[in-house]
This record gives structure tokens, sequence and C-alpha cells, in this order.
């Protein structure tokens, strides 16, 4: 604990702890959240064995491992917030509140990523642990390759979706409405995720593609550093990678924000 | 403490430049205790905001504490403490010590002072009580203590507050405002508000700055307020008068206006 006037520094895990326990407070919307995406699991899991079992292989995964990814994917949609939301921020920008946030002494980034990744932790048992544990003892999932590197490909993944959501969320800015980005968003997440379907199996230049773009560190890469099919090193640095250009992107973005935005409402 | 010259905000709506705030020339010394009125839509809350650096103007030179609120945002929001009535700094979902803890960490205020703040805005607000209570349980009035007292705990040279009574009732309000009066009279500190409660302006300010179509119509004491007006019993009238006025002479505001320093004169 640092104490006195290093006082700062301790600012930010502060806003993570109240992060969690913010979301804590809906624990009956995380478990309606965690229902979902089980049965959902349940679900993907018997599509994608019959496309397996036509043809075993693709992708490079066998059925073990298409189920756990199925598993893992649906686990990640909680903490990584593949649905999109998790951040005030649209809804302070259209109501005037986020004034309240450019008059505070700190990094509006900064602020927000720290209590999104105590809201990301909490999902990551709420939300993260209901759907491996069904899916473990319905189907059987398989042990992971590299538990710690998997931890750190989660975390990364968390930081990327938070760069992604919040550039989307202080794109309200201009736009004065979020509700089309949102859409957007959902729609570009869901599939470049990897949640439809593992990213993997496309092949070609559009398959490159899509394993390249950021959204791909939210879900297809924290269950590829799981299963072993790709290499921890690379891959944490793929995300990280992603994660320092989003937050670069967002850090822009709000140096612009702060000189143009028409705070609405009075 | 407060010093804006020829500030001007204007905004492009719908490729129409709509001017928010315009030539507005008004010092606030240390010490003072200042309301600011206006009708709905007259620039009060823009103008607010050119003060605590959310909003960078569009002309004119404006400093507050000595610092160039859109430059200096991060070191004036130290001197400063800002409430907006409509709005909350609190966690909702968290006690309200747990808000109180988290501006202590924000403003880098030690330990031992930070308790001594607390003890005293406990004592002087009534907090005791309700320190433990969820922010979304409390009632509007220990909400609006609540964000006063996370506004002042890290001590600031200036309060601005934007519309602090709305939507309390008559004993909430009486509350606020003794503790205010008792902040700008004993503590020395600063005070600036909006409101379009007259019963906020004639109980504590000393000096009324009246926003109209942006620009500055009124500068002076409530008794210069009531002398626009002789006729008029109340306050409210007086002010209604001045409103009315403007309606019908909209974009033409009678220009003359007194030196900022000079403690009256009429719109």
């Amino acid at each position: 604990m640092i104490l006195g006037h290093g006082a700062a520094v301790s600012l930010y895990p502060r806003l993570a702890w109240y992060g969690f326990r913010r979301h804590a407070t809906y624990w009956a919307a995380a478990l309606a959240g965690a229902f979902t995406n089980t049965v959902f699991g349940v679900l993907r899991a018997y599509v994608l064995i019959a496309l397996w079992q036509a043809r075993p292989g693709l992708g490079g995964y066998d059925v073990a491992g298409v189920v756990t990814y199925t598993f893992l994917t649906q686990a990640c949609i909680g903490p990584m917030q593949l649905f999109g939301g998790g951040l005030d921020l649209p809804q302070r920008i259209r109501t005037g509140d986020v004034a309240l946030d450019l008059v505070r002494p700190a990094s509006l980034q900064l602020w927000c990523l720290s209590e999104d990744l105590g809201r990301a932790a909490y999902l990551f048992v709420a939300r993260g642990a209901p759907p491996t544990l069904l899916g473990a003892l319905l189907f059987g999932i398989v042990a992971p390759h590299a538990p710690a590197a998997f931890l750190a490909s989660v975390a990364l993944g968390v930081v990327v979706s938070f760069g992604w959501r919040y550039i989307v969320a202080l794109a309200t800015c201009w736009v004065m409405d979020d509700r089309g980005l949102a859409v957007f968003s959902l729609v570009v997440t869901t599939f470049f995720s990897g949640l439809m379907l593992p990213l993997a199996i496309f092949p070609g230049w559009f398959g490159s593609l899509a394993r390249a773009l950021p959204w791909s560190a939210m879900a297809q890469v924290p269950a590829d550093v799981y299963l072993g099919t790709a290499g921890p090193a690379r891959a944490l640095a793929f995300q990280a990678m992603w994660a320092a250009v989003l937050l670069a992107l967002g850090a822009l973005m709000t140096g612009a924000a702060r000189r143009k935005v028409v705070i609405q409402g009075g | 403490m407060i010093e804006a010259d020829g500030l001007g905000r204007t905004f492009t709506v719908r490729r129409r430049v709509v001017h928010a705030v315009r030539d507005l020339t008004f010092r606030v010394a240390a010490g003072e205790f200042v309301a600011c009125l206006g009708p709905n839509g007259a620039g009060k809350s823009t103008t607010i905001k050119m003060l605590t650096g959310i909003l960078t103007p569009t002309s004119g030179r404006v400093r507050v504490a000595g610092l160039d609120p859109s430059r200096r945002r991060t070191a004036l929001a130290r001197r400063i403490g800002v409430v907006f009535g409509q709005r909350t700094t609190l966690w909702w979902d968290l006690p309200l010590r747990d808000s109180l803890e988290l501006v202590r960490l924000l403003y880098k205020v030690d330990r031992k002072m930070f308790r001594e703040r607390l003890d005293e805005m406990c004592d002087l607000l009534d907090l005791g009580g309700f320190l433990g209570t969820p922010v979304r349980q409390l009632s509007l009035g220990q909400r609006m203590r609540g964000d006063i007292t996370a506004a002042l705990l890290h001590d600031p040279a200036v309060l601005v507050l934007d519309e602090p009574t709305i939507g309390l009732d008559v004993v909430s309000k009486a509350e606020v405002r003794a503790f205010l009066r008792r902040l700008n009279s004993e503590r020395g500190t600063t005070v600036l508000l909006t409101t379009h409660d007259l019963g906020d302006v004639e109980r504590l300010c000393r000096r009324v700055l009246l926003i109209d179509h942006g620009r500055l119509a009124f500068d002076g004491t409530v008794e210069g307020l009531r002398a626009t007006a002789p006729g008029r019993a109340s306050i409210e009238d007086v002010v209604a008068d001045l409103y009315l006025r403007s309606r019908t002479t909209p974009r033409t505001p009678p220009a003359p206006r007194p030196a900022a320093d000079e403690p009256s004169g009429t719109a």
C-alpha cells in the first residue's frame, strides 16, 4: 500500500476495486448473463461438433479442441463485453454528466480503463466460470496448454476490448448518439473476435485479415493460447500491439474531444 | 480570483453559428459570494464550463485562481471545487464514504487532513447518519450534501456551484445555504453559484451577475437589482421584469454596462 503523497498511484487500483464492487452489486444480471452464455454454449457446441465430425481437423482443431474453444469464447463474452457496453461513457456524454469527468484532475482514459478492469475481473469469474464448468461437465474440455500465458492473454484481451469500446464511446461526442455505432461494433466484434466461428477456419486473404484485426485479440487469441494452437509469445505480443495502438488512438481522441466537444444538456 | 475579459463561446449547430456567450467581462475578488442569474439558455452553464476548464472559450480571456482554465485544467482542478446540482460525482452503487475516499486519492489529500475535514463536514452537513449508505438510496438533499462534501475535501479556494439548490425541500435548502454562508464567511472561500431560486440570491449573495442572451445584463448588489424596478415588491417580480424586457427586445440588449468593479448598474 502506497501512503501519503504517492496517493495518486493508488487511485487507479482503487478505481479497479470500485469497478469490481460496483458490478458485483448486480449479481443477478451476471447470473442471468452466465446462464444465457452457458445455454448458447451448449447449442454452439452441438453445431460445431456436427461440423467437425463432417470435416475433422478443420482449422487445426480436433473435436475436443473445438468444444473447448466454444466454451472458452462463451466465457469471454462477459469480461470482454463482446456484445458491447460495459462503459458508462456514452450515456454520460449524452446526458452531459461527462462534464464532471472532465473537471477531475485525472486522465479520463485511465480512469475508465481502471474501472473497466475491475468490471472484467468480476465478470471473468461470474460469467466465465459457469459456461466453462458446465462445458467441462457435459462435453469435457481439454486442460490449458499454458495456464499463466492464458491468464495474461485474457488480461490483454480485456485491454484491447476496452481500447475499442472506449473509442466507440468517445465517438459519441461527434455523432451525438451512440446507437448506430453500437450496432456496428456489435456486428464487427461478434464476428471478428471469433465468437461466431473460429477465425482459423476462414481461408485465404479473408482469413488472414480476420486474424490480424484487433477483435481477434478478444476471443480467438486467448482460446488459441489456452489450446496451444498459437505460440504464447507471439500471441501476447500481437495483443499487446493492438492494446497499445487502440489506447494511443483513444488518447488522441480524448484530446480532440476535450477541445471540441459540445457538452450536452444545460 | 475570477477574471473574465471579453469572454465568448460560439457553437456551430447545423452550420449556423450560435453565440452562447459573448463579450462577457467581470471580476470576482477573493472571498466574494456571487450569484449568476439568467433565464434558461442565457449562457450561465456555458460560462461555468469555461471557468472550470471544461469548455475552451472561442474568444476573450479568462483566469481563475490565476490560471487559464482550459490550458491548466489539472492544476486548476486542485484549486477549485465544482458542484453540478443536476449531476452527481458520487458512485451510485457504493456507500457515500467510498466516493469520498476516492476524492482523497484523487486530490492527494493526506489522511490526517482528510479525516479532520471529513469530521468537520459531517458536523456541519450532518452526514454521519448516511456515510455508509449506497448513494442510490440517499434522498436528493442527502446526495447534494454528499456532493458538496466531495467538492470541498481538498479545501479549494473557489467553489463553483451550478444550481445547487434545485429540487431541494425548504429544510434542505436552508441547510445548504447556511453551510455555504459559513464556508464563505469563516473560511473565506470564494463562491460563485448559478441559480433560478431567488431565495438563494437574497439570503446569500452580496452581488449578482445577470446574464442574458450570453451578455452581462446586470452586475451589482441585490439592492441595486431591486432599484431597477422601484415599483416592484418582490425580487421575483424585479427579475421577471428584466427577463421579459429582454425577451421583447431580443438580440439588442441595452448596452451600457458598468465597469466590473462598480457595485451597481442597470440593464
